[in-house]
């Protein structure tokens, strides 16, 4: 099951490597075809995956396990659990969306974009399914060589630096978490990350500080977090849409995952001893990169940065110890898949009429795009966290987890919120209302048929999960749970 | 000391072969066959491969001492002949356009004539001598075997200045080394009494073994000759210039071949006659290790020539490989060995690929020469885009693996602290081979190279290309097989 998922997108690259030639405009009409029927259908055998999903255990389920790299006991080692479920499934609901929104826009090399955007998503299926840490770190890293392309090729102005900031910025955190993955091996003989979140706990604190230090390096600049998030503004605004969709909506996810599964299972007394130090960035990352999201004069920009400031929230989440911190920082995790994926969509469709993101150059588009504002009025909302969104009920167990865990990072995360909600309704209200001052917004176009197929979508995910939470809640309670024993109980023993 | 016995014979049997068939075509070559033909080609395949194939029962079988100890045949040298075959072989594939080529296109007085080959058994013959080599005295002669030959092929390129300086300045360093090596040998003969690696084996051993200044002297005198063969930092001087002046094939097989039978040879030399003075080298090869991997990834930033670019690159691999050879345990020859068998391919793929940069039948060499390749050749830019990013060591390709395996025995001896530096000078190397990629994808397209891509060039870079990319689906044959012949030499 797991590895059909991560097969299907690689055979349909491969299908469109193979059964379609040249640079022809029916060629490029191929390859979407493909792409678009291949991810509509690893996305319905992930809903398959879902139907089958026991929610009362928290064991791994759809096990695959076989022999690799035998005489180091490396194994392909797949398996899913409450956690991971969700984070498989925003990803194959966000491919199809992606390969709808780049239809029109992607116009030079659309076969070489589709092979790209399969890869990666096999990729980012991998990242989240793999149970053995050499094969997560296989994945980890091997959606770089894609997203790369994809910066470099179909990007902007800047796409260049912008191509090199990500690689670089991700591959040097990364590979440190190669060393502490390394090191794991040596000290107890297996790779395999069930085992090691029964052994590794049992670690000095010293060496676990070492290794929290070098898993940090790498998840920190995925979330990304405070002080090392500077590629993500640069990378988001030079990619094109679909792909800044999918580095808000996935990629990100991908550092908060990795807490989840790594350094909080197998380093809890670690993780409690540098949580003020996780405190302490993520408060920052979501005051200063608020602040800092106001001033933005670029559209995509500020919604980058409005990204860093709600995967601080997540950290927050994580770092609470609580199970609604964690239970919170999932849904967050989720909810700014959709929310961010869906507003950097928002910025897309105008893009594609104007071919400019500067703020001021809009202006009055109400009067021209109604469906449009409307849409783009609901995704503010969302993420500002009004009640009856995903956004809301995210942030709300976040500030509740961290209420229990510390009154004063609860009160500073707060505030958060507050500055959420100023930028985003001044971005809207400068976007959206006011006079038409350029003549060309008049000539803008409403949301056609092809860009509702991909709004409407995310609208019904976003009311579902702000509304009724409880299938999605009860789905990750079990395996919430044991991460917090997990993460708990070895505590009480380091404490003793 | 006379003894020649059939049991010695049958021993180098695949070397005497090797030998006599080289002769066998140089007298081919002297009187009917001056040009190079595919027939020529496919018989030097057919002789590498049948050398390979005689080497075969040996792999197997246990350990054997030859001619009084100054052979040895055992797993490890077994595994490393194969490494040194399949390198000749993949050169004198990507070369066969090369060679053919310009006697027939250009219609100089001379073409390149079939010696090319017959230089390149005679370089091959040296480097299987050397990997077996069980003696000072072996050792020594072997390595000069292969460096005469790699002298001449340097400066193949006749009328071409850069190939002549090429040439002569790797005679003129490669004496040195040569001559300070011969010193070291010299003065460890001369406090230890003995040339044999057993013989210096079992004297190291002793329990009451006196370790003399003068001998300490000596192996570092050794090290610093094999250093320069390795192209390993701060002997790496000569590297860039004889890569960028000798002939691209011929590039290939010092960067494949020369560089897999010198670190075998090496790893041999240092762990088993100089085994019990682990203590001594040990720090030696981790300050020429760090250096290299340091060199290679800041002085590559600002190469414009790719072959120059692929020259630094080769002395921050030399840097990985002394990694795993610093550990000084099986796992660590294991990887410097699995490093190897991946390097050879994506070098000898990289080179392919440089072979194919050609304007109007002349060759370019600028990296800015590659601009939009992905555009004007997409499978030539795809294959390179994957040889630089195995380099990078990005995985799912064979380079991942390969700096895997040596980060791996880095660990494990306790060298956590290195295999650190070692992965951060790998970010920062991989900067510029991601500047390849940018190149060949994201700049505005340069002028079109020509179209044609010769068979024997197009079958080398696909093999190249898959043994890399497709590394990850079956690792375990290699790996085992690594693994197997390290055991045989770390006991």
């Amino acid at each position: 099951m797991l590895t059909a998922l991560i097969m299907l997108p690689l055979l349909g690259a491969l299908t469109i490597l193979l059964m379609t030639h040249g640079d022809s405009e029916r060629s490029a009409d191929e390859a979407r075809y493909i792409a678009l029927f291949t991810t509509c259908l690893t996305f319905f055998v992930s809903m398959y995956a879902w139907m089958g999903f026991d929610s009362k255990t928290a064991d791994f389920q759809f096990v695959e396990q076989s022999a690799w790299l035998q005489g180091l006991h490396v194994g392909y080692y797949l398996g899913i659990d409450g956690i991971s479920l969700f984070m498989v499934l925003l990803t194959t609901f966000l491919m199809p969306i992606c390969i709808l929104c780049s239809w029109r826009s992607i116009t030079v090399r659309v076969r070489a974009f589709m092979v790209n955007f399969l890869i990666l998503e096999a990729m980012v299926v991998g990242v989240f399914c793999a149970l053995d840490s050499i094969v997560f770190y296989i994945f980890f890293e091997g959606m770089l060589i894609p997203m790369y392309l994809i910066i470099g090729i179909w990007g902007g102005n800047r796409r260049i630096y912008a191509a090199y900031k990500f690689f670089l910025y991700t591959l040097a955190g990364s590979v440190l978490f190669l060393v502490a993955i390394i090191y794991l091996y040596f000290t107890f003989g297996t790779t395999s990350i069930p085992e090691l979140m029964k052994v590794a706990p049992k670690l000095p604190l010293h060496i676990q500080e070492w290794l929290f230090l070098a898993m940090l390096a790498s998840f920190a600049v995925k979330v990304p977090m405070w002080p090392v998030h500077t590629w993500l503004p640069d990378a988001h605004v030079q990619a094109p849409t679909a792909g800044s969709v999918i580095l808000a909506g996935i990629l990100l996810k991908m550092g908060a995952y990795g807490f989840l599964r790594f350094s909080l299972p197998m380093l809890p007394e670690a993780s409690h001893y540098f949580a003020p130090l996780m405190w302490g960035l993520s408060i920052i990352a979501v005051i200063y990169t608020s602040l800092v999201a106001l001033m933005q004069q670029d559209m995509k920009k500020l919604i980058a940065y409005s990204s860093v400031a709600h995967m601080g929230f997540v950290t927050v989440g994580i770092f609470s110890f609580t199970m609604q911190g964690i239970d919170g920082a999932i849904v967050q995790m989720i909810s700014h898949g959709l929310v961010s994926g869906a507003l950097f969509l928002c910025v897309g469709v105008v893009y594609d009429r104007l071919h400019t993101r500067e703020i001021t150059r809009y202006g009055g588009v109400v009067n021209v795009m109604p469906k449009y504002a409307a849409i783009f009025m609901f995704f503010t909302m969302a993420s500002i966290g009004l009640p009856a969104t995903s956004g809301f009920v995210g942030e709300f167990l976040v500030l509740l987890g961290a209420f229990k865990a510390n009154t004063l990072v609860a009160f500073l995360t707060a505030t958060g919120v507050v500055l959420g909600a100023a930028y985003m309704l001044w971005l809207y209200r400068r976007v959206v209302f006011g006079e038409i001052v350029h003549e060309d917004v008049k000539t803008m176009l409403d949301a056609t048929g092809r860009e509702m197929t991909f709004f409407i979508p995310i609208v019904l995910c976003v009311l579902w999960l702000g509304i009724y939470p409880k299938p999605w809640l009860s789905a990750m309670e079990a395996s919430v749970a044991q991460l917090l024993t997990q993460s708990a109980i070895s505590h009480v023993e380091g404490a003793q | 000391m006379g003894d020649i016995s059939i049991a010695s014979l049958y021993a180098i049997f695949p070397e005497l072969y090797l030998a006599l068939m080289a002769m066998f075509l140089l007298m081919a070559t002297a009187f009917k066959y001056r040009r190079i033909s595919n027939s020529m080609l496919v018989s030097t395949l057919i002789v590498l491969a049948a050398t390979g194939g005689f080497l075969w029962p040996h792999l197997s079988a246990p350990a054997v001492v030859a001619f009084n100890g100054m052979f040895m045949v055992s797993r490890f040298t077994i595994f490393s002949q194969y490494l040194v075959l399949a390198a000749s072989m993949l050169t004198v594939i990507i070369a066969a356009p090369w060679l053919k080529e310009d006697s027939l296109l250009l219609g100089r007085e001379y073409g390149k004539s079939s010696e090319f080959l017959v230089l390149l058994l005679c370089a091959t013959l040296g480097m299987l001598l050397m990997v077996s080599a069980n003696d000072l005295l072996t050792l020594y002669l072997a390595l000069e075997t292969s460096s005469l030959a790699l002298y001449v092929l340097a400066s193949f390129e006749r009328d071409h200045a850069t190939s002549s300086e090429a040439g002569l300045k790797y005679f003129v360093l490669g004496a040195l080394a040569s001559g300070m090596m011969l010193f070291g040998m010299s003065l460890v003969y001369g406090f230890t009494g003995t040339t044999g690696f057993e013989g210096l084996s079992a004297l190291f051993a002793l329990p009451g073994f006196v370790l003399s200044k003068a001998v300490v002297v000596g192996l570092i005198l050794i090290i610093v000759g094999f250093c320069f063969k390795l192209s390993a930092v701060p002997f790496h001087m000569w590297t860039p210039d004889v890569y960028e002046g000798a002939p691209t094939p011929v590039t290939a097989f010092f960067a494949t071949a020369s560089k897999v039978a010198a670190f075998a040879l090496f790893a041999r030399f240092l762990l088993y006659p100089f085994g019990h003075l682990f203590g001594q080298w040990q720090q030696i090869v981790i300050f020429v290790s760090i250096a290299s991997m340091a060199l290679g990834a800041f002085a590559a930033i600002m190469q414009t020539n790719i072959k120059r670019l692929l020259a630094y690159s080769s002395i921050g691999h030399a840097g990985y490989m002394l990694m795993g050879l610093a550990a000084g345990n099986a796992v660590g020859v294991q990887g410097m060995l699995i490093y190897l068998a991946t390097y050879i391919f994506m070098s000898a793929g990289a080179f392919g690929c440089v072979l194919l940069m050609r304007r109007d039948g002349q060759y370019v060499e600028q990296i800015k020469d590659l601009a939009g390749l992905g555009q004007t050749r997409p499978a030539l830019a795809l294959a390179m885009s994957i040889f630089m990013f195995s380099m990078a060591g990005i995985p799912p390709m064979s380079g991942f693996f390969a700096k895997f395996y040596v980060i791996l025995p880095a660990i494990s001896a306790g060298l956590t602290w290195l295999a650190v530096l070692g992965v951060i000078a790998s970010v920062i190397g991989s900067y510029y081979y991601i500047k390849v990629v940018k190149v060949m994808y994201f700049d505005t397209p340069a002028a079109a190279f020509d179209a044609e891509t010769p068979c024997w060039l197009r079958a080398g870079i696909v093999v190249c290309v898959a043994v890399t990319l497709l590394f990850f689906l079956m690792p375990s044959p290699l790996v085992e097989q690594a693994k197997l012949a390290a055991g045989a030499l770390v006991r």
